[in-house]
């Protein structure tokens, strides 16, 4: 089976300060893979790399496009690569205001990855953002508000329709949950596991929260001072800690 | 005798103005920067289109200058003067006897012919610009003909009015390639774009030059349901009965009494002596 994302030896610094260095993994269709550690520890750094949002120092990523097979997203070039990023691909910010156009309705916001696709007919437009706002369990009626009269949960929620409307293979995510009550992240959550079940999304999620991994991740990543630590199913990473750093790191989550 | 170099600029900065204008008229749409100068009025007032004009003159040319359609307001009748005493070429007020035309937000009622430039006035040539406020991020969506944003503007003007609202500054397709601002012209002349003239866009703040060379594709964008629709008043001229042409509404007492005249007063007077009555027109003389 032909990996959907074949990464290989990344590494990216900083002057002389290591971003993340020596990541190798592949990533199936359908998969989704968690990548915890503290913070500076790299993960965002790794996540951006592979978004082609950073360009890394050496190392490969391989990306199964539809057309043509495994590409190097580095070598490709830069219409090729944004193309992707508005297909294939799709990125969830931590912070919603990075991934929305907060002076856009939210229907624009959703429709605009369509429009740049080359969709023309409005009332089709209009339907599908429509029907995404639904499933992310936005109301119709709220379509035509703006991103600032939303909520940080209703942001968030628009921020992943407006992702997933182009019916990505790939999705990036950076914290998802972050900044976000805890009633609050268990909905977006579940809606979360919801879509990626229901549409076989294949997703790489950053996180410094274990239980967002326990409950979306199929494997788990571990990193420390930009050096992968540790890697497994999340569960067994999870339960039976290898590397001291996964065993205080586990530890130190509070039971209430 | 004027003091000045033959319409105001020096013939260094003429040559380098014409090199733009030249890759603007073979790049149709392509916004092209230039090292624009300061000019004797501020920004806002034409600085771009002035410099234009000047790198165009020559001294056999005919200039006519128009503001909103009008000859007689103070942008028109200030620049005019300006080139009468830099250039001492001849003016004109007749949109047929004019070889140069500077406009600002209006293209002449008569037809132009190849024989004429059409000078535009332009505040902000960036088409995207109030969608996407990076220069950069800008420049580069227009190098990778990455249009989708130009049409979230119409979708949002669509969801909150029902229709395309945006009726000035339509922005346009140009050669099916580069998104263009046709400058702040009313939507109703953009059909009026593929011209026999040549047309030349100058922003002095924004430091842009853009063509649209004679007989070129414009296409105005719309969505395949809300098609782009010319727009007017629903009325006649009151002063010389055209119902083909852009009107502007002249309020004139406090009591709601209005107007509808054609905004190209050059055209307006010119049917009225042919003879062309509106609403509003003088009784005629009893002889």
């Amino acid at each position: 089976m032909t990996p959907l994302l074949s990464v290989s030896n990344i590494q990216k610094t900083y002057g002389h300060r290591i971003g993340c260095t020596g990541v190798n993994f592949d990533l199936y269709p359908g998969e989704v893979m968690g990548i915890v550690g503290e913070s500076g520890s790299g993960k965002s750094t790794l996540l951006n790399c592979l978004a082609g949002h950073l360009e890394p120092d050496q190392g490969e990523v391989l990306f199964d496009t539809r057309a043509e097979g495994l590409r190097d997203t580095m070598t490709m070039s830069e219409p090729e690569r944004r193309m992707l990023a508005r297909t294939d691909w799709a990125f969830v910010h931590q912070n919603a205001r990075d991934g929305l156009r907060m002076g856009v309705s939210a229907g624009g916001n959703v429709g605009e990855r369509l429009m740049a696709v080359g969709a023309r007919h409005y009332g089709n437009i209009r339907e599908q953002a429509i029907d995404w706002l639904g499933r992310v369990e936005i109301t119709e009626d709220r379509v035509d508000d703006r991103p600032s009269d939303f909520s940080g949960g209703m942001q968030q929620r628009l921020q992943i329709a407006r992702n997933l409307v182009t019916g990505p293979r790939l999705v990036f995510m950076d914290e998802p949950t972050g900044g976000l009550d805890v009633s609050v992240q268990a909905r977006l959550l579940d809606l979360l596991r919801g879509l990626v079940r229901e549409m076989g999304l294949s997703a790489i999620i950053v996180t410094h929260d274990l239980a967002v991994v326990r409950l979306l991740a199929d494997r788990l990543m571990v990193m420390k001072s930009g050096h992968l630590v540790e890697s497994g199913l999340t569960d067994q990473v999870l339960d039976d800690p290898q590397h001291t750093y996964t065993q205080l790191l586990v530890s130190s989550v509070l039971q209430v | 005798m004027s003091d000045y170099n033959f319409a105001y600029l020096d013939e260094q900065t003429k040559r380098m103005i014409r090199r733009a204008i030249l890759k603007g008229v073979a790049i149709p749409g392509y916004q092209v920067p230039f090292a624009s100068r300061e000019m004797p009025m501020p920004y806002g007032w034409g600085t771009g289109g002035v410099q234009v004009t000047a790198a165009c003159l020559t001294p056999d040319d005919t200039l006519k200058v128009i503001d909103q359609g009008a000859d007689d307001t103070t942008n028109a009748v200030s620049i005019r003067k300006f080139f009468e005493n830099t250039a001492q070429v001849d003016v004109t007020e007749c949109t047929q006897e004019a070889s140069v035309i500077q406009t600002r937000h209006r293209i002449p009622e008569e037809p132009l012919t190849e024989d004429q430039i059409l000078v535009y006035q332009v505040p902000i040539p960036e088409p995207l610009r109030f969608l996407e406020p990076r220069e950069t991020e800008t420049r580069k969506m227009h190098a990778l003909e990455e249009y989708g944003l130009m049409h979230v503007k119409l979708y949002e003007d669509i969801a909150r009015h029902g229709h395309i609202a945006t009726s000035y500054a339509y922005p346009v397709k140009v050669e099916d390639r580069y998104v263009m601002d046709p400058s702040p012209i009313p939507k109703f002349d953009n059909p009026r774009l593929e011209s026999a003239a040549i047309q030349l866009f100058g922003a002095g703040r924004e430091q842009r030059i853009y063509a649209v060379p004679p007989y070129t594709k414009v296409v105005s964008l719309d969505f395949e349901d809300h098609p782009f629709e010319q727009m007017k008043a629903e009325q006649d001229c009151d002063l010389c009965g055209a119902g083909h042409t852009y009107l502007d509404e002249v309020i004139v007492n406090d009591q709601g009494g209005r107007m509808f005249v054609c905004s190209d007063t050059n055209y307006c007077a010119t049917r009225c002596d042919a003879g062309h009555r509106g609403r509003l027109s003088p009784e005629e003389d009893a002889a």
